[in-house]
């Protein structure tokens, strides 16, 4: 006889990653998982296969990652709070679907736990090489909402972070996780669940009769009633109207990306998070996101007691991108340094913002994270 | 305490990242000090080489790879050649005599010890426990982390009717630890 779990497990555990991303997820109440294991995700859908049926919620093993994504699109559209979790070949597969969801306007939460691509790439080591995929991985004009961790916690917090995201605007949100912060084990403190601050969707306030499925409201996004509910639940992946019908012209495809794009980029200030670390004076200015974060702290700190005027700006939302402090830091520092374990990807959003107001200085790493001397030393040349 | 760094090498099968994970979990949970494991991930199995690296301190850990290690625990001749040479001067190498033959010289600073794991691991009646005896005789020797939090760690990470067999293996370890300390003293 093995314990049953509580959904919520308060306390402090020593945990992985994905393992505390797993837990992040039903701490939000999510109830269904359907994915296909791959490495470096495989222990979040182990974790969720042993913990799904002790929290009366289901798990699935698809027959793809196709199938994976769509699994949780409809389980969202019924009600319950859904996630998947893959990395490289599998979150190629999602594309197509996260486009759906995004279309359909359907909540829920896509983990990707990078590793080196293209095709079958480094199934065991790490990469930080989808994350342009991630903004636009799928086909046509959209916005996307996807966040950064460094650490077991954030995959915790973060997980939260992004079913909270997905509840109030209505997307799919993107946890980019890699290899390191999945695989590495740290304390995770899963707080009380009076501490834990939970979003649904918003539902409709008005009579079945008059009811929309996409008529939105002053934050640009539309209640959103469940199937069963009673209400109309008419949804398609073409381009539709308030009522949900197809609507094939220009105006209605015009009006309808026009309000799936506003509603994230409207509510910017809301989304956007981030963290600052000796940036008030700081003339040259590392800006990071993930695992390479833990590095750069490291650089930074090295660097002040060496006496260079080092800081540290960290995306925890890496989209939407925060051009604004990028463009802000571009008109106040010698240089904006940018390490990514990729062939360079966020960086050109960062020379976009600065607007040639700075030099940018991208460090290029390959399926290991930077050392925090490599940082330094860049940091070091740049300061003479 | 200052963050210190260890590292763990042996083959695929000894426990070697379950070593990992019990003393990470004893330093962050049971004796409140941070801690962050990483492992040599690959497609490795049993019998092929196997590493679990520890940041352990007070200090909030910010890169989580080990570098340089300042504390080994050495399980097989492989590890021993690979990752001795990258111990800190002044560090601690502790390996398992009968799986690893000394090949190098260390200077006067550092801490050498030896102890036959796996061999009181067949005395106390299974070979498995040898890695839980080797954390007993790192738990004696670098006084980093309590016995007791060491032990609720043990418990709580070893399958169900094998703890007492664990506790007693470290205890084995422990105990044979004091002895090479006292002997220095």
């Amino acid at each position: 006889m093995t314990m049953i779990r509580p959904a919520i497990r308060t306390g402090e555990h020593f945990f992985n990653g994905d393992v505390a991303c797993a837990e992040g997820a039903i701490a939000s109440g999510c109830r269904f998982f359907a994915g296909y294991p791959i490495t470096p995700a495989t222990e979040i859908a182990e974790a969720m296969s042993a913990r799904m049926p002790e929290v009366d919620g289901i798990f699935i093993q698809m027959e793809d990652e196709i199938a994976s994504m769509n699994a949780i699109l409809g389980a969202s559209c019924a009600g319950v709070k859904s996630m998947t979790a893959t990395s490289g070949p599998g979150f190629s597969l999602m594309m197509e679907n996260f486009g759906l969801g995004i279309m359909m306007e359907i909540p829920a939460v896509l983990v990707n736990i990078q590793r080196g691509g293209p095709s079958t790439g480094l199934p065991t080591i790490t990469g930080q090489q989808d994350m342009m995929q991630a903004r636009w991985g799928s086909h046509g004009d959209y916005e996307v909402i996807a966040l950064s961790p460094c650490s077991p916690q954030e995959m915790f917090d973060f997980t939260i972070k992004a079913f909270n995201l997905s509840e109030k605007y209505r997307l799919p949100v993107l946890v980019m996780a890699d290899e390191i912060v999945g695989h590495m084990m740290e304390k995770v403190i899963i707080p009380e669940k009076k501490d834990i601050h939970l979003i649904s969707r918003k539902k409709p306030a008005v009579a079945p009769e008059e009811y929309l499925m996409y008529q939105p409201e002053a934050d640009h996004v539309p209640p959103m009633a469940n199937a069963g509910d009673g209400y109309k639940v008419i949804t398609t992946g073409l381009t539709h109207d308030e009522k949900g019908y197809p609507a094939m012209n220009a105006e209605a495809h015009e009006k309808l990306i026009k309000r799936l794009c506003d509603k994230i980029i409207k509510n910017r200030s809301d989304i956007i998070e981030y963290e600052e670390r000796y940036i008030d004076d700081a003339e040259i200015v590392v800006i990071t996101y993930g695992i390479p974060a833990r590095s750069t702290l490291r650089a930074v700190k090295d660097a002040r007691n060496a006496g260079i005027k080092a800081g540290m700006l960290r995306l925890i939302t890496v989209w939407p991108f925060y051009e604004e402090k990028v463009f802000e830091l571009a008109g106040k520092t010698h240089a904006l340094i940018v390490p990514e374990i990729n062939n360079g990807q966020i960086v050109r959003e960062v020379e976009r913002s600065a607007r040639g107001k700075t030099k940018v200085i991208p460090i290029r790493k390959f399926a290991e994270m930077h050392t925090p001397q490599e940082i330094f030393k860049v940091i070091k040349e740049v300061s003479k | 305490m200052k963050n210190i760094q260890i590292k763990i090498g042996g083959f695929g099968g000894q426990g070697i990242v379950l070593a990992g994970y019990i003393l990470g979990k004893a330093a962050s949970i049971h004796d409140k000090k941070n801690a962050t494991l990483t492992q040599s991930y690959g497609p490795e199995s049993r019998g092929g080489s196997c590493s679990a690296q520890l940041i352990i301190g007070n200090d909030e850990i910010d890169y989580p790879k080990v570098s340089q290690p300042d504390i080994l625990l050495i399980m097989s001749q492989e590890a021993y050649d690979k990752f001795t040479p990258e111990l800190t001067k002044g560090g601690i190498l502790l390996y398992d005599e009968d799986l690893a033959k000394p090949t190098n010289n260390f200077g006067k600073t550092t801490r050498v010890h030896s102890i036959p794991a796996t061999r009181y691991a067949e005395e106390i009646g299974k070979k498995v426990v040898a890695n839980i005896i080797m954390l007993g005789f790192f738990t004696a020797i670098s006084g980093l982390i309590s016995p007791d939090a060491m032990k609720k760690s043990i418990r709580s990470s070893t399958p169900s009717g094998f703890e007492e067999l664990n506790v007693k293996a470290f205890d084995r370890g422990y105990e044979s630890g004091l002895t090479k300390t006292n002997q220095k003293k």
